[in-house]
């Protein structure tokens, strides 16, 4: 078996990074997920993982690089934050439209300005209409997991789509927590070598990207949309296949607390699901009815599963970490989406958008989001979108 | 380390090699070459320089010019050292 | 005794019906690579005319291995292609980086530099149009002084063209050269220097654009070698930390074997408005460039 690790939620994706047995890492300092980079350059140096690290002088090149060397034939990783991931937007559009595997971390952190090193969720929702596979953790030990599947996930023929996992800085990110590592030899056998769509290594003529008439474009974009659809079963898939090697049961892509019967149902992602979670059971306590759907990965949208959850309660109230100004959260409008898709009889559904510039919101504060929330649904008073703010504490 | 390559059901942007990419050039071709093979030295400039790589020299036969795919630029007749390819208005 | 490299070498690679414009040096210079490389090279080309001329998918105008890429990465990409290919040992394919003067002197300036600092191991080539052509003759930083461009449109350029291969220089790759398509087997031996070369290639090709350059598409490859023999472009190759003329350019150390600039100004119709005291000053930019070179040989 394998053995238990404290470790921080960096260090956490950098371990995963090396049991993938990745070839070449590039990558750009920026905090918070430095040390996720730091951790893979002293493994490479140290002869502990082999592979090339090439240290980039951008964010935009460390994607860049990546890029070209998945091309030719290698398991490729890097980790970004903030303002790095904005600036490596292009790269980030060009990977998933090559259909070439790659995985990268995203320790999420506050967009400028201000200057702000606190985590919200708004850099990593950038990128929400980019292609990649999405998943964010709420804990270190879901930071490895999710960081190793997205190797076997991102490199299944049913999918070939690089695949993103975040975490929140800090919170995560620079916070330790034990972290069971699988035994080496179990994951080599599961994820196997490196796999993708084609490589250009010079042993075929192949031309990436020429110009494409419109139709043939769509029909490319098309199945990246099929690939999405059919990622949602692999990742369960992924996800049952490896419980049995960490010995861990599996949660797909939402994880259901106490949301079976809920009457009320909260929907989030991230590490302030903890908190949720504490507030939930102390609301079951005082004879809430609450349950919580947690989104464990963002893209493909796991629209059937919230609704499938959200079709029996009365009300559901979904957090974000991050707006589109202007509009709403973006968890929020692709749980209504979702929904509304499978019927026209939608429960109630509210939006609570918090916790932006790394503003910390307790389980208290979800607590009294929730009394609140439960007090509109049953008085059909519902205020529809809400920010909710707050100083001290 | 090793390299599955395991191609994709999915439509992929992958192109392969193709003559003719962007059609053939009779329609809109302007001048043609024309080359006196005499004349001709086998000196190779025309070919080497030839964007469209259609013009090939033999040392025994001397030039031939592939004219579907010539766009009549006539870079051809200015590198030749000795005058032996005139450029003529196509009919 | 065997076949020249030139041109029975390049018969196969570059096919015919591409999508240039008549008389562009582009597919010239993929002659001159092929004849080095065959098929086996990796071309990563951002956004350029090259990403024109390769012609539209399902189809390519080149049996070689081509990866499009995003205007500012070539550079970067190439790196990761090089490092990877390294990693699976794979030695027997030239990774080259095929890059616009707009893709390397402007956008793709800091991933340039920083690959050049990493020392990767492939061959960057700049071919220099001396404007973003694709995009209908802007003015780049490697546009030179006094010429018309769509967005110098009445006054001409007022700056001095970047030199790139200096910049080169100063990264102390192991390789810098400047090349010309007028000068095709020149460029082809500097390939073959390069491919011999472990590390990070720089070469600057200067490739006469007929269409942004304004003449008569007939008259690339003179135009390319009038711009030498006025000594406005100087081949040379930068290794063991000294320059080395080449041998077009080494005649032309004496100033009274070069040209007069306007030899080669009016040829084009972009220096149509120069005045004498552009001339002049265009003159004195040569000779200004020829000291430079002097005193690093």
């Amino acid at each position: 078996m394998g053995l238990k690790l404290v470790l921080t939620g960096n260090y956490s994706i950098a371990y995963a990074a090396k049991m993938a047995r990745v070839n070449v890492v590039a990558a750009y300092p920026i905090t918070p997920q430095t040390s996720i980079v730091e951790k893979l350059a002293e493994l490479i140096e140290g002869g502990e993982l082999d592979a090339v690290m090439i240290r980039v002088e951008s964010e935009h090149s460390a994607l860049a690089a990546c890029f070209g060397a998945a091309l030719a034939g290698a398991r490729v990783f890097t980790a970004t934050s903030s303002q790095g991931l904005l600036y490596m937007h292009e790269m980030v559009h060009w990977a998933s439209r090559a259909r070439i595997p790659i995985v990268m971390g995203i320790v999420t952190r506050t967009l400028g300005p201000p200057w702000n090193i606190w985590p919200d969720h708004t850099d990593y929702m950038d990128q929400r209409d980019t292609g990649w596979v999405m998943s964010f953790a709420v804990d270190n030990q879901e930071a490895f997991d999710l960081t190793l599947q997205a190797f076997k996930i991102s490199e299944d023929p049913r999918v070939y789509l690089p695949v993103m996992v975040g975490i929140e800085g800090f919170i995560l990110g620079h916070t330790t927590m034990p972290v069971e590592i699988p035994d080496q030899s179990a994951v080599d056998e599961w994820l196997g070598p490196r796999r993708q769509p084609y490589v250009i290594d010079g042993s075929d003529h192949l031309a990436l990207g020429n110009l494409a008439s419109p139709e043939d474009t769509e029909e490319f974009f098309m199945d990246i949309q099929n690939a999405m659809e059919e990622a949602k079963k692999v990742i369960a898939e992924v996800d049952e296949e490896y419980s049995k090697i960490a010995g861990r049961p599996s949660m797909g892509l939402v994880e259901c607390f106490k949301c079976e019967d809920a009457k009320y149902l909260a929907v989030s992602m991230g590490a302030w699901s903890g908190d949720l979670k504490e507030a939930i059971l102390q609301l079951r306590d005082e004879g809430f009815d609450v349950g919580l759907a947690r989104i464990r990965y963002y893209r493909p949208f796991p629209a059937e599963q919230l609704y499938e959850r959200a079709r029996g309660a009365k009300g559901v109230v979904v957090f974000d970490r991050a707006i589109s100004f202007g509009s709403a959260g973006p968890i929020f409008l692709d749980t209504l989406a979702s929904i509304a898709r499978y019927s026209r009889k939608t429960p109630y559904v509210k939006n609570v958008v918090a916790g932006l510039g790394g503003v910390n919101i307790t389980s208290e504060d979800f607590s009294k989001i929730i009394r609140k929330f439960v007090e509109e649904v049953e008085s059909d008073a519902l205020v529809p979108f809400e920010w909710y703010h707050r100083r001290g504490g | 380390m090793r390299v599955v390559v395991e191609p994709s059901r999915y439509k992929i942007p992958l192109a392969r090699p193709s003559i003719g990419v962007a059609g053939k050039t009779g329609s809109w071709r302007l001048e043609r070459p024309i080359v006196d093979n005499n004349a001709c030295t086998r000196c190779f400039l025309c070919e080497i320089h030839c964007p469209v790589n259609v013009i090939r020299v033999e040392p025994e036969t001397g030039v031939s010019i592939n004219y579907d795919y010539c766009k009549g630029c006539g870079l051809c007749a200015d590198v030749c050292p000795v005058g032996a390819i005139k450029m003529v208005p196509e009919e | 005794m065997s076949k020249p490299a030139l041109p029975y070498k390049a018969r196969d690679v570059v096919l015919p019906g591409d999508a240039a414009c008549p008389g562009c040096p582009i597919p010239i210079a993929w002659k001159v690579l092929s004849a080095v490389f065959g098929d086996k090279m990796i071309l990563v080309i951002p956004a350029s005319c090259s990403s024109v001329v390769v012609g539209m998918y399902p189809g390519n105008s080149l049996k070689a291995s081509v990866i499009h890429v995003p205007f500012a990465s070539a550079a970067a990409v190439a790196s990761g292609v090089a490092e990877a290919l390294e990693k699976r040992g794979v030695s027997d394919v030239q990774v080259i980086a095929w890059a616009g003067d707009g893709g390397t002197a402007d956008i793709g300036m800091a991933s340039l530099s920083g690959a050049a600092e990493r020392n990767h191991n492939f061959i960057y080539i700049m071919y220099d149009n001396e404007a973003y052509m694709n995009t209908g003759i802007q003015r780049s930083s490697s546009t030179p002084r006094g010429a018309w461009t769509t967005t110098t449109p009445i006054l001409g350029k007022g700056e001095e063209k970047k030199d790139v291969a200096r910049i080169m220089i100063a990264h102390g790759v192991p390789y810098v050269a400047t090349a010309s398509i007028g000068y095709v087997h020149d460029f082809y031996s500097k390939l073959v220097r390069a491919s011999k070369i472990k590390g990070f290639k720089f070469i600057s090709l200067h490739a006469p654009c007929p269409v942004g350059w304004r003449f008569d598409p007939r008259y690339t490859v003179r135009v390319a070698r009038l711009a030498v023999e006025t000594g406005l472009w100087i081949l040379y190759e930068y290794y063991d930390g000294r320059i080395h003329l080449s041998g077009p350019s080494r005649p032309l150390l004496d100033p009274s074997k070069r040209k007069p600039v306007e030899e080669y100004l009016k040829l084009q119709g972009r220096f149509k408005n120069v005045d004498e005291k552009m001339v002049k000053s265009i003159q004195e930019y040569v000779e200004n460039n020829w000291e430079w070179v002097k005193r690093h040989m």
